[in-house]
């Protein structure tokens, strides 16, 4: 029907859209942080509770089209148990790949995302989850937003 | 070919709507393997060949800057730049053609009055009345003259997702205290077209000055500043045919003469000393530098072409476009519409059960679709109307209710391809 879509709408994400994992509250979390894309109206908010170093449980709430949502529910399965070092890493890694297309490593279902960098004005929506992620484990209270300028 | 300057004015004429769109060489095309349809009016419309001829013409034959040359060219530039704001005035029955102010558009229209006309007239404690379907460009510029005065807001309500103004609570909102009434004549994000004339009335009979944003109306309908009984009304050249770049701001003749200037700088001096400036009478006074020559005289242009279809055989089209898109969505299953059952615009806000307003663009897109998702500038109203955007459609006398069809179809299908 869209069968020349299916370079952004990959079954993956989809299926993650329809059905979020993660998708939920967490009322004992060690840290959590907003983001904000104002430019569709996205929202979400990210808990992480830690062990140390290591992500010890994720999850998010919140709102947003079809490759935000998703993409924040793949993140929340990607970086469960992963350290700080390691998710640092893999967020270089998801920028480059819908900034450029150029997977670089091993990025396992993360790779569904490769697509969105065909789509300029979707790239925001693939990388809020992850700047969220970034502003939690950062400790940093304010909210981010995909129009600050280093989105 | 039919152009605009065949087609017959008479109210009430048949016209092949369809066949103008010969006059629109965008229109002429393939987006995604799918003849183009271009739903994205309300944001800015297409430009007819007559505007963008106009437009070479001036960079071609006549381009010179205004006012200050003596020279042929110079003569020629003015000559237009003048030329357009006679016409401005006639295209809105204003007085005096001095009642036109030449601006970048609504935005910066709606910034001056805030500026020359608020900062000498608003004080602490006096009320600013909007209404709850503004623009973003006629609510941000009163908050700032609100922080610089300490004068307060307040917002005429509307009714749901209907999105009408509560006109039974007018009275209510009108106090004493009120001193601008600053209101949309016709809602980007809704549809609604506003009471304005009636409204400006009541205000004007309680010494309230009145400000209208025609962005959205201007090219739509027939429009008369002296039976609206506005103090001012600014609109963009862009949402109308014309170019980018240009905008009008209407003030009536007395409010101007006592404003103070808005910028400093070239052509709105009468005379300069080192220490001190003395300016023009309006429309001059408001027009410092260089102005947008070629801007202007593309406008010119647009609202020739414009008359010469009809607006009021324009606006009968765009009513029924609006409401044949309206009543289209509405037989479908899971679809959320905002705005007025009937007496709307042509312009349609719509959300799809579930599905993000940004993947109903993005899948219309595919289809040669060109629609707005997002908040519309109206970040206000959609949290009023409790969602954080809509899908839009917007039309303009060059769409046709079966490229109508042809989107609801579309509608359908996207919602077959995300399982709703
Ligand atoms: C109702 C309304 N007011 C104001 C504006 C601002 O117009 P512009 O951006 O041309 O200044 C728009 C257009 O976006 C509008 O739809």
């Amino acid at each position: 029907m869209f069968d020349d879509l299916s370079d952004l709408y990959q079954e993956v994400i989809l299926d993650h859209c329809k059905h979020p994992r993660n998708f939920r509250e967490m009322t004992a979390a060690t840290c959590s942080a907003q983001g904000h894309n104002p430019l569709c109206g996205d929202q979400l908010k990210l808990y992480l509770t830690l062990d140390g170093d290591r992500i010890r449980d994720v999850s998010f709430v919140g709102s947003g089209c079809c490759i935000s949502k998703a993409s924040a529910s793949l993140l929340t399965e990607c970086v469960k148990g992963k350290t700080r070092a390691e998710v640092g890493k893999t967020f270089d890694q998801v920028r480059e790949m819908v900034t450029t297309g150029k997977i670089e490593g091993d990025v396992g279902r993360l790779a569904v995302f490769a697509g969105v960098h065909k789509y300029p004005a979707r790239v925001k929506c693939a990388i809020l989850a992850w700047h969220a992620l970034a502003a939690a484990l950062n400790g940093q209270g304010q909210p981010v937003s995909t129009e600050s300028e280093d989105i | 070919m039919m152009t605009a300057s065949t087609v017959n004015r008479l109210p009430g004429k048949e016209i092949d709507w369809a066949a103008l769109r010969a006059d629109f060489p965008i229109l002429d095309q393939k987006v995604n393997g799918h003849p183009l349809v271009y739903f994205d009016n309300a944001a800015t419309s297409q430009k007819p060949r007559a505007v963008i001829n106009a437009l070479d013409h001036y960079y071609e034959r006549d381009n010179a800057n205004v006012h200050r040359g003596i020279h042929e060219l110079s003569n020629r530039a003015t000559a237009g730049f003048e030329g357009a704001r006679a016409r401005a005035a006639a295209f809105l029955n204003a007085r005096a053609a001095e009642e036109i102010v030449f601006t970048r558009g609504t935005t910066e229209g709606i910034n001056l009055v805030a500026a020359a006309w608020g900062n000498r007239h608003i004080k602490a404690g006096d009320v600013i009345l909007l209404t709850e379907m503004e623009h973003h460009s006629n609510l941000v510029p009163w908050q700032l003259l609100a922080e610089r005065t300490g004068a307060k807001l307040a917002f005429l309500p509307i009714t749901g997702d209907i999105g009408q103004l509560d006109l039974n609570r007018v009275d209510e909102f009108l106090t004493r205290d009120v001193k601008l009434l600053a209101m949309v004549h016709i809602s980007n994000s809704l549809g609604t077209i506003n009471p304005v004339s009636e409204l400006c009335d009541r205000a004007r009979k309680l010494g309230i000055t009145t400000l209208v944003d025609a962005a959205q109306s201007v090219g739509h309908r027939p429009l008369d500043v002296q039976e609206i009984g506005c103090d001012f009304l600014a609109f963009s050249g862009h949402k109308m045919c014309g170019p980018t770049g240009i905008g009008v701001l209407y003030g009536r003749g007395e409010v101007l003469e006592r404003m103070p200037p808005y910028q400093g700088g070239g052509e709105m001096i009468l005379s300069v000393e080192y220490q001190r400036s003395t300016w023009k009478q309006p429309p001059h006074r408001f027009e410092a530098g260089t102005p947008d020559i070629a801007g202007a005289i593309g406008l010119h242009a647009a609202m020739d072409y414009l008359d010469g279809i009809g607006r009021e055989n324009i606006a009968r089209h765009d009513m029924e476009l609006g409401a044949h898109a309206y009543a289209t969505l509405a037989g479908l299953q899971g679809i959320r519409l905002f705005g007025p059952h009937v007496g709307r615009a042509g312009i349609v806000s719509f959300l799809v059960k579930d599905i993000h307003a940004h993947d109903v663009v993005e899948l219309a897109n595919r289809r040669g679709i060109a629609l707005r998702g997002g908040h519309h500038c109206t970040q206000p109203l959609m949290r009023k109307l409790g969602v954080e955007s809509t899908s839009r459609a917007s039309f303009y006398f060059y769409n046709t209710t079966d490229e109508i069809d042809g989107f609801a179809e579309v509608i359908r299908d996207i919602m077959k391809f995300f399982g709703r």
